[in-house]
């Protein structure tokens, strides 16, 4: 059961990864060529469905398939572009603060104490607002605001470790600082941040599909899955299909990633409670 | 007991204080607010008025503490739109908002806790596999989506709930329970893995032999050692639910404070948008600081460190 669903996980997310990665070649048509004469087709398996449309077209006719498949490439993106700025930095301050202890951790705890202080939505949204809305931008405005879990966790993770006997040897046998940090520390808690990895990520690619759907994340006409359902909204009364395919597709993904991340925990032996 | 409140203390006066100062670097993002206020049409004139006329032509740390000091007093500027105190713009929307959260509150609480419970006692089983699965969807699911999902749904087809607005009652629901659901995976882990290590106690089995009911058993024993770290989850989630509720009151169109916030970062009206932030933020530390008083208070252990 549980290797079933981490199974499952792993599937979904390398189905995701090679069709956001092979969207040039799978693609059946031109995400941007808008086509008046044939606007809001419904999906195949839908009365008045087309072959030539499996997933139906838009407002404007661009081919729902094809659109799905690039806006793919922007979730993995977002995903992993702001889970490794992030992760550098909440790993940074979070291994730091646990090895040196004292007013160093002090310093790290009010960081982190603050940031979760700080209304995250809004403040991304703000950012966005006043920088104008760019994928750069949403990267780095997610990854400057999502730190606040790796930086928990590398740090009671690294208090763990720093007392055991292996990094007390490297240290007597004279090893400097940073050696011991990178070399002695990090492999050591890099199974419990792997696991936070896939939470935030999970996390990151709905928070943009949000900003973005809020008009203020991936700028048009870029097919963001979020920008898909805000341009599909004023038309879900009447053919409620066109926001139900983009959000199953960011549902679907964004459970893979978490069955794939709790499968992670299991095998990887890491207890996070959440 | 002194020593720990005043150092609880000490610390919230201080994360305020950078909250103060991140929600008022934030609008001077764009380098110069003027131009921003001024839209892509105002001349260069237009831009020199308006930075007359707000002040912003005085050095940055003196805007700064006369916004600080104002906003210390509770005086937060005024809003460039509505033309009146963003105070009094908050504060007849903020009922909204907290009706908006208590809702959400409710119900992932009503959800999340017979959940773990049931979750918990039948460990391993079929059913707990199943409940973890409901946790697993939640946490997945896009608020926002979830919300016009429902509104198609229940509003629509059924007819069973309003849409949008804040007129009767019933309009809370469904933004209520969009709310709950981000909270609900939190949550009904934490009741699980709490209850768990609770029914494994030495005085839940003594509880056992002296044949005392399950019900007594869970309800009374096991349950009360279990809602501490559920409780001071809670006051947080509550914080964060108050934060996320900008995306749920505009698919809703629930005038609260989170429309506000939007509307009002749409428009540039950047007074509202630094007083909003503030807000939250001070609503959250406020949150943190009773439960980590109410955990002193019924833990005598936690006073020590």
């Amino acid at each position: 059961m549980k290797r079933l669903s981490t199974l499952l996980g792993l599937s979904i997310v390398g189905a995701v990864v090679l069709i956001a990665a092979g969207a040039d070649f799978l693609a059946p048509h031109d995400p941007f060529a808008q086509n008046l004469m044939a606007r809001m087709i419904p999906p195949c398996w839908m009365d008045g469905g087309s072959s030539l449309h499996l997933f139906g077209t838009d407002q404007l006719g661009r081919d729902y398939l094809s659109r799905l498949m690039y806006g793919a490439r922007i979730s993995v993106l977002i995903g992993v572009l702001t889970v490794v700025t992030s992760g550098l930095i909440g790993t940074t301050l979070g291994v730091t603060g646990g090895y040196f202890g004292g007013r160093v951790d002090d310093a790290v705890m009010f960081a982190i104490t603050c940031r979760l202080a700080i209304p995250l939505i809004l403040v991304a949204l703000t950012v966005v607002a006043l920088i104008g809305s760019s994928l750069t931008v949403v990267v780095l405005t997610l990854g400057l605001l999502l730190w606040e879990r790796f930086a928990v966790v590398a740090r009671t993770t690294t208090m763990q470790v720093r007392n055991i006997d292996y990094v007390a040897a490297a240290r007597a046998a004279g090893a400097s600082t940073p050696h011991i940090l990178l070399r002695e520390i990090l492999p050591n808690i890099l199974s419990h941040l792997i696991v936070i990895a896939t939470l935030e990520m999970a996390l990151a690619i709905l928070l943009e599909a949000a900003l973005s759907f809020l008009g203020l994340g991936v700028p048009p006409p870029l097919p963001s899955w979020g920008l898909m359902i805000a341009e599909a909204k004023d038309y879900m009364f009447f053919s409620p299909w066109v926001i139900m395919v983009p959000g199953v597709a960011l549902f679907v993904l964004v459970l893979g990633i978490n069955l794939l991340g709790d499968g992670l925990r299991d095998l990887l032996g890491v207890s996070t409670r959440r | 007991m002194l020593t720990f409140l005043f150092r609880r203390l000490v610390l919230a006066a201080l994360v305020c204080l950078t909250v103060l100062v991140v929600a008022f670097a934030l609008t001077r993002l764009s380098g110069d607010l003027a131009v921003s206020m001024a839209g892509p049409n105002g001349t260069a004139e237009d831009v020199a008025i308006i930075r007359k006329n707000y002040g912003l032509d005085r050095p940055l740390p003196v805007q700064f503490l006369d916004w600080a000091v104002n906003a210390a007093s509770g005086d937060l500027g005024r809003s460039y739109l509505y033309r009146a105190p963003v105070s009094g713009l908050i504060a007849e929307r903020l009922p909204i908002t907290f009706c908006l959260g208590l809702t959400g509150l409710t119900i992932a609480l009503l959800t999340a806790i017979p959940l773990g419970i049931v979750s918990a006692m039948k460990e391993g089983t079929l059913l707990d596999r199943g409940i973890g699965l409901i946790a697993l969807i939640g946490q997945a699911m896009p608020s926002f989506w979830l919300g016009l999902m429902l509104v198609i749904w229940f509003g629509l087809k059924l007819q069973w709930l309003p849409i949008s607005g804040t007129e009767t009652w019933d309009g809370y629901i469904m933004p209520g329970i969009v709310l709950a659901f981000s909270a609900i995976p939190a949550l009904l882990r934490l009741t699980r893995a709490g209850m768990i290590e609770a029914l494994s106690s030495d005085y839940i089995r003594t509880a056992r032999a002296n044949g005392l009911s399950v019900a007594s058993i869970v309800l009374k024993h096991a349950l009360r050692n279990a809602a501490m770290p559920v409780v001071s989850v809670a006051a947080v989630q509550l914080g964060f639910m108050l934060g996320g509720s900008i995306v749920i009151e505009t698919v809703f169109a629930l005038h609260g404070v989170g429309y506000l916030a939007w509307e009002s970062i749409n428009k540039n009206d950047f007074p509202v948008v630094q007083a909003v932030v503030l807000l939250l933020a001070m609503i959250y530390i406020g949150l943190t600081l009773a439960a980590d008083m109410m955990n002193a208070v019924l833990d005598p252990r936690l006073r020590a460190g």
